[in-house]
């Protein structure tokens, strides 16, 4: 339980609804904006910073025991996996062929695979299906 | 309803955009990236059980469904590219 008369778990209530207020914006961008590259530049950035704040919440709240620890090795791991996952993700979703939002300007990465196709025929991005 | 309720409550709202993402997302990247961002939020609410609560249990919950969650978001990527699993 949380008592919010104690100045610790005060800052860790703190910590924790800044978290929930990034996890709700992350989320409603997800909703909002309109194609899939802008929905995971939203979604991922601002979820993975909110998961942190409410973690690091429980680091504040319980100190360095072992709750705290598995909060940090969480962090670490969250660090680790949610930006591999999201570039996997945007990857695979350009490789597929999943168009851009009408009223894109730019797609550097179709211009570096073309540049590379024109340059060493039978590369890899060579066979980059044009979205 | 206590603070830690409120804050658990906020956290089902994020969950429930989430899913309708994943629900009526027009592609299949779409539905992805929301299940991606699903298994982020439930480490999350994870760490606001271990508060409640006051119990390890459910941090080891949110550690393991941190990782798990990034395998399944990987072979999920690696489907949506029309690769094998073996390659």
């Amino acid at each position: 339980m949380i008592d919010l008369a104690q100045p610790r778990d005060l800052v860790a209530y703190l910590l924790m609804a800044l978290g929930l207020a990034f996890d709700l914006l992350g989320c409603i961008g997800l909703v909002r904006l309109p194609d899939v590259y802008n929905r995971l530049q939203a979604g991922t950035k601002c979820v993975t910073l909110g998961t942190f704040l409410l973690l690091l919440g429980v680091v504040v709240r319980f100190g360095f025991d072992a709750m705290g620890w598995k909060a940090l090795l969480c962090v670490w791991f969250i660090a680790m996996t949610s930006p591999t996952a999201a570039h996997a993700i945007a990857r695979a979703a350009h490789r597929a062929g999943v168009p851009l939002a009408p009223g894109s300007v730019l797609d550097r990465y179709r211009e570096d695979g073309e540049a590379r196709a024109r340059t060493e025929p039978g590369a890899a991005g060579a066979e980059e299906p044009a979205p | 309803m206590s603070p830690l309720e409120l804050l658990m409550a906020g956290l089902l709202l994020a969950a429930c955009l989430c899913l309708w993402r994943a629900w009526s997302g027009p592609t299949v990247a779409d539905r992805t990236v929301a299940v991606d961002l699903l298994g982020i939020l439930m480490v999350g609410f994870c760490a606001l059980l271990t508060v409640e609560t006051g119990k390890d249990l459910y941090m080891i919950v949110g550690l393991s469904w941190s990782l798990l969650s990034f395998v399944g978001s990987l072979t999920l990527a690696k489907h949506l590219e029309g690769r094998r699993f073996d390659d």
